[in-house]
This record gives structure tokens, C-alpha cells and sequence, in this order.
């Protein structure tokens, strides 16, 4: 068992930036560089790349020989439900339509919560869409295709 | 007077029937999604912006202005009500206020900050009408080398305003930086970190990043642990405060406005200091200063005035000189770029309508706020008693429509998804986020500037300070920097955001 003490947040934190920088600094190398007169492309990204990964490095080796505070829960369901809804209204609008997109959308996003039963969330979906369409599409006129060609309409 | 003559076309802008309905709209919208708990004023601008491109320039950001003022209404209604502040300048309303609520002064406490809001608003919307005029004309002296200078400056007093460790917010600032980067390069017209996607040819879209790290990430955390909240409805008193009550917050209200307005200009998110600043301010000239934490009455109206003053006057640094003091006017910077304007000091002499327009909006909001919130508490308050389950479907549902209104680019709303996860990861590696929403926005400014200076001086750094405004910008951040580091300095700042936490 360690027996030294860590903070394992800012270890994370800054292994994290340091691959952050490290990313940058790749994606950079392929830019053209410059001169200080003419900087190139790459010239501010690669310096702030640099800069990443060294406050990353520092923050990491600041980790050890001190104790962190716990990492506290991850809302595991949360990521699992929560993000997947505008990437799945990003995927259907234009097929599907603004309509059935968001409808289920909104469902996908309200199984987040373990207490929300599945009827009541039917019912919110059906009104969240309801709502959105009366107010954005035709209140608003924003040019969003309701039904999409995705559908037998 | 010139400043009357143009306080009075502003108003005239303000006041024809559509921007005062817009200024409304925004009111009502803003305070109606800041009362939500857990959604600040930042996400909730992010959230209602699409609401306003198809709306005139004036009208639209008189409307964003509103639902800022609005959200940040909506914040302390919160805050007071079930000890839950939406933004972290809300958050030293909490101690006092929440007591107050909990004593069955919940009705005074709502009255209090919507009364001492207003003040700091009217005090603070002439400071902006008397000072935003002359410092664009030395606006408009500023070359690249100053520009440059500048922003570095408003970065470095986002680190040291930040939550938490330097260290963290610095690199969020750089993080920010380089998303910012992100996009077509200007001068060769080379894509950078694309990753090939042609939908980020533009650079990725600012309210999808705005919206990710504090509106999803902010709903996961919500999410870690459902509990019931205790609202205190029950016993919401008579809302007008009593004569002596009145007199009790003539002080403090002034005092906070003060220190509001001066924090508000600092760039880097003056608000958070300006209200704990009133808050320390009055516990030590208070005669009760036992009082405080167990529900004073000038816990109250301190830090909401200046929280209210530092809102206002941190339109200074953007209607100036088009550099954002915090998220918030990052989002405005955005919006406006949107509407086709470049913040900047061109703004007064260019579209003097526009700029002034905006301002005697502030104040026309503001009063809305007090006129039309206080009578309408009873619904705030319902509004709070739905469950936080059912409201972040909605959240979530509003939130998509709204980035993918931007560009109707449906990339945007992939960068939402992992935004929005980047931000959870952050806040729980306790990376404070409103840094790299600055230096996000920052970014590709800072860059021009930078290399547009580096040309006119030949290739030669010392352009930054051979120009003496530029060299007083650098050694005004350096000294920051150094005094945030510095041991006693940086003891104390830890204790006043340990204090501001609890």
C-alpha cells in the first residue's frame, strides 16, 4: 500500500494537462513555425503548448507529499444519459425534424435522474416539444425543418 | 451637457415600445432561468442568446442585458430561498439572506437585495454614462503592442481572481488560448487542430463551449447527488421592509456600490470580490458584528449592491475597449460580433444610438426588476418548489435548440457533448472554468495583436516596452502575478474564498 502521501486529483490534473500540451504541441509541429517577425501558424500555439505542459508538470509533481481531498461521486448516469441527448438531436434534426428530434432528445436526457418515472417523462417530453416548436419554429421562425426525410410524411 | 444630451437619446432608443418589450422579455426570461438552482447567470445567457439574432443590434442586446440583470436576480432569489446561490457571486448572499428566510424574513431579505440592486444599478449606470466616453478616447490611442498588453493584463487578473489554486487557473487560461485557436489561421489561412473537420473551419462556436462547461457541467454535478431541497415558502412575510429597516441599509447599499463599481471595471471577474469585499467591509464597521451569518440585515444589502454595481460597470471594459471583465461579457462580446458590431472603442463614435441605447437600457432594467419581480415573488418561489428532475430535461432540450440555432451546424452541438464532459472532468480535477472562458475568447485577439505588433516593430519584442501604456499594462500584470504568489498574499486569498464557500 502507498505509503507516501498523494494528492491524486493533481496528479490527474496534471497528466491530464501535460497530454492536453502534449496533444497541442503535435497538432502544432505540423503548422509552419515563422520567425518572430512573421509568425507562422504555429508559432503562439506551439508557445502556449509549451506553457501547458510545463504549469501541467509542475502541478503534477506538486501532487506528491500532500494529501487531497476526496474525489467525491461521479454521476456516472448523468455522462450516460446527459451527453448523448444533443448528440443525438445533432445526428436527427435534419433527418428526423426538429420535432421527433427533440422529443427524443428530452427523453433520452430525463432517464439522467433515477427518480424520474417513466410515464411522467412521456409526459414532460410530449410538452417540452410542444412548447419549443410553438415558441422556436413558428413564434420564432427559426428555419428548423419539423418533420425531416427521414420520415413516411 | 453633453453627458445629458446623450443620456437622453439613450434613453430614446431604450424607451420605444419594442426595446422596452425586449428589455422586458429579458428580464423575465433571465430571472426566470436564474431562479432555476444551479444554473447561473452564465449558462443562462448562453442558453437564451439564440433568442436574439433575429432581433436588431439595440434591441438585442438590450434584451441580453436584461437577462443578465434578470439571471442575476434570479441568483439571489435563490440563494436567499433555499441556500443554493446559481453563481458564485451569489453565494455570500447566501449566508445572511438564507438565515434571514429561515426566520421568516424571507419576504425582507427578497426586498432588500431587489432595493439595494436598484440603487447600486441607478449609481452605477451613470458612472458608466460618465466614464466609458473618455476612456475610449484613450481607447483609441491603443496600438497592437497596448492591445496586447492589455488583454494579457485582463488574464492575469482572471488567474488571480479565480477560485482555488494559481497554478490551475493559469492553465486554464492557456487552455483556453489554444481552444481559442482553434480554426482558420487569419494570415495564411492554414487549419489548425481541426482534426479535419471542415464545421471548425470557423473556429469552434464560443455559446457551445459556454454552454458545455457551465450549463452540462454544471447539471452533472447537480445530478452526483439528488436530494430533496428545503424551500422556504411557507413564510414569506410582508415584503416591504419597515422605516428602520430602510435607514439600516442606506449605508451599506453605498458602501457596496462603491466597492462594486471599482472591482466591476477590473477585468477577470470582479463581481465574486466585489460582494465578499462588501460583505467583509460591513461586518467590520457594523455594531453587531455577531449578527452576521445568523441573517443581518446588511449581509444582505452590502454584497447584492455591489454585486449588482461590479455587473454594471464591467460593461466598461467592453463597450470601451471590447475586452470581457468576465464570462459573461464574453458571451455579450460574442453576441455582438454575431450582430455584425466590433467591440471596441469605435462603438461610442460609430453608433453612439447603440452604445447609449445600452446603457439607459441598464437602468430601465433594472427598474423593471424591482417593479415587476417583487409583486411576482410567489411565482419564483413556485417555480422552485418543481422538482430538479423534471427541470433539467428541459435545460438539456433548451440548450440544444439553442446552440444548434447558432450556426445550425450540427457539429456544434457534438462540441456541447464534450464540452460539457471536459468541464465536468475539470470541475471535479477543482479547475475553476471562467478562466478558460476568457482566455478562450481571448485567444484569437491576443494572437492578432500579438503578431501585428511583432510586424510594425520589425521583429522586435521590446515594442511591448518601449510604449509606455503597453509597459504599464506589463508591469501592472507582473506585479499581480508576483503579489499573487507571494506567501502572505497568497494565504489570505485562500482564506477569503474558503470564507466566500461556506
Amino acid at each position: 500500500m502507498p505509503t507516501k502521501p498523494r494528492d491524486n486529483t493533481d496528479l490527474l490534473a496534471g497528466g491530464l494537462l501535460m497530454a492536453g500540451g502534449a496533444f497541442f504541441a503535435w497538432q502544432a509541429a505540423g503548422l509552419e513555425f515563422g520567425t518572430s517577425l512573421r509568425m507562422g501558424p504555429g508559432y503562439f500555439p506551439m508557445v502556449l503548448a509549451g506553457i501547458l505542459f510545463l504549469l501541467g508538470l509542475v502541478i503534477f509533481v506538486k501532487g506528491f507529499g500532500r494529501e487531497g481531498e476526496p474525489f467525491g461521486p461521479i454521476s456516472w448516469r448523468g455522462i450516460f444519459f446527459i451527453l448523448p441527448a444533443p448528440v443525438f438531436f445533432g445526428l436527427t434534426v435534419r433527418g428526423l425534424g426538429f420535432v421527433p428530434a427533440l422529443f427524443i432528445a428530452t427523453l433520452i436526457a430525463s432517464r439522467a435522474s433515477v427518480r424520474m418515472r417513466p410515464l411522467p417523462a412521456l409526459i414532460l417530453a410530449i410538452s417540452v416539444t410542444i412548447l419549443a416548436t410553438l415558441v422556436f419554429s413558428y413564434g420564432l421562425g427559426l428555419p428548423f425543418r419539423r418533420f425531416g426525410p427521414w420520415l413516411p410524411l | 451637457m453633453e453627458l445629458f444630451s446623450n443620456l437622453a437619446m439613450g434613453f430614446g432608443v431604450a424607451s420605444s415600445l419594442a426595446n422596452l418589450a425586449f428589455c422586458l422579455i429579458g428580464v423575465l426570461l433571465g430571472t426566470l432561468i436564474g431562479v432555476l438552482p444551479g444554473i447561473g447567470a452564465t449558462a443562462t445567457i448562453a442558453m437564451l442568446l439564440p433568442i436574439t439574432f433575429q432581433l436588431e443590434p439595440v434591441s438585442s442586446l438590450i434584451m441580453l442585458a436584461g437577462i443578465y440583470y434578470g439571471a442575476q436576480y434570479g441568483g439571489s432569489t435563490t440563494a436567499i430561498l433555499i441556500n443554493m446561490p446559481g453563481e458564485s457571486s451569489s453565494a455570500v448572499t447566501a449566508i445572511d439572506g438564507y438565515q434571514m428566510a429561515r426566520k421568516g424574513k424571507a419576504g425582507t431579505a427578497l426586498a432588500t437585495a431587489a432595493i439595494g440592486s436598484f440603487v447600486a444599478g441607478t449609481i452605477s449606470t451613470f458612472l458608466v454614462a460618465i466614464f466609458a466616453p473618455p476612456l475610449t478616447t484613450i481607447a483609441l490611442k491603443f496600438g497592437a503592442a497596448e492591445y496586447f498588453s492589455l488583454m494579457v493584463m485582463g488574464l492575469v487578473m482572471a488567474v488571480a481572481l479565480a477560485h482555488g489554486s494559481v497554478l490551475k487557473a493559469l492553465a486554464m487560461v492557456v487552455l483556453g488560448l489554444l481552444l481559442g485557436l482553434v480554426g482558420t489561421d487569419i494570415y495564411t489561412g492554414a487549419p489548425r487542430f481541426t482534426m479535419g473537420i471542415t464545421q471548425f473551419a470557423d473556429g469552434l462556436n464560443f455559446v457551445a463551449v459556454a454552454v458545455g462547461v457551465f450549463g452540462i457541467a454544471e447539471i452533472l454535478r447537480n445530478l452526483e447527488d439528488e436530494h430533496d431541497r428545503q424551500v422556504m415558502t411557507k413564510n414569506i412575510n410582508r415584503l416591504f421592509p419597515t422605516g428602520a429597516e430602510l435607514r439600516q441599509m442606506v449605508g451599506p447599499v453605498l458602501r457596496g456600490t462603491g466597492i462594486g463599481s471599482v472591482l466591476g471595471i477590473l477585468p477577470g471577474g470582479g463581481a465574486i470580490l466585489a460582494s465578499f469585499a462588501s460583505y467583509t467591509v460591513e461586518k467590520k464597521l457594523s455594531d453587531h458584528p455577531e449578527e452576521f451569518g445568523r441573517g443581518a440585515l446588511a449581509g444582505v444589502a452590502g454584497p447584492e449592491s455591489a454585486n449588482n454595481a461590479g455587473a454594471q460597470t464591467s460593461f466598461i471594459p467592453l463597450l470601451t475597449l471590447g475586452i470581457p471583465a468576465n464570462p459573461v461579457m464574453a458571451l455579450m462580446i460574442g453576441a455582438m460580433i454575431i450582430q455584425g458590431i466590433v467591440p471596441g472603442p469605435n462603438v461610442v463614435t460609430d453608433q453612439p444610438q447603440l452604445f447609449w441605447g445600452i446603457v439607459a437600457s441598464m437602468w430601465i432594467g433594472n427598474l423593471m426588476l424591482v417593479v415587476l419581480n417583487l409583486p411576482l415573488i410567489g411565482l419564483w418561489v413556485k417555480l422552485l418548489t418543481v422538482p430538479y428532475y423534471v427541470l433539467f430535461p428541459i435545460i438539456m432540450a433548451m440548450c440544444s435548440i439553442g446552440v444548434y440555432s447558432v450556426n445550425s451546424n450540427v457539429y456544434d452541438l457534438f462540441a456541447v457533448a464534450f464540452f460539457g464532459l471536459l468541464g465536468y472532468v475539470l470541475v471535479k480535477l477543482r479547475f475553476e472554468p471562467a478562466p478558460l472562458l476568457l482566455g478562450f475568447v481571448l485567444g484569437p485577439l491576443l494572437e492578432e495583436n500579438l503578431r501585428r505588433a511583432m510586424i510594425l516593430s520589425r521583429g522586435d519584442p521590446m515594442t511591448f516596452v518601449e510604449r509606455p501604456i503597453s509597459l504599464g499594462l506589463l508591469v501592472a500584470s507582473a506585479l499581480v502575478l508576483a503579489l499573487v504568489f507571494l506567501p502572505q498574499i497568497r494565504q489570505r486569498r485562500e482564506e477569503v474564498f474558503t470564507e466566500s464557500d461556506a
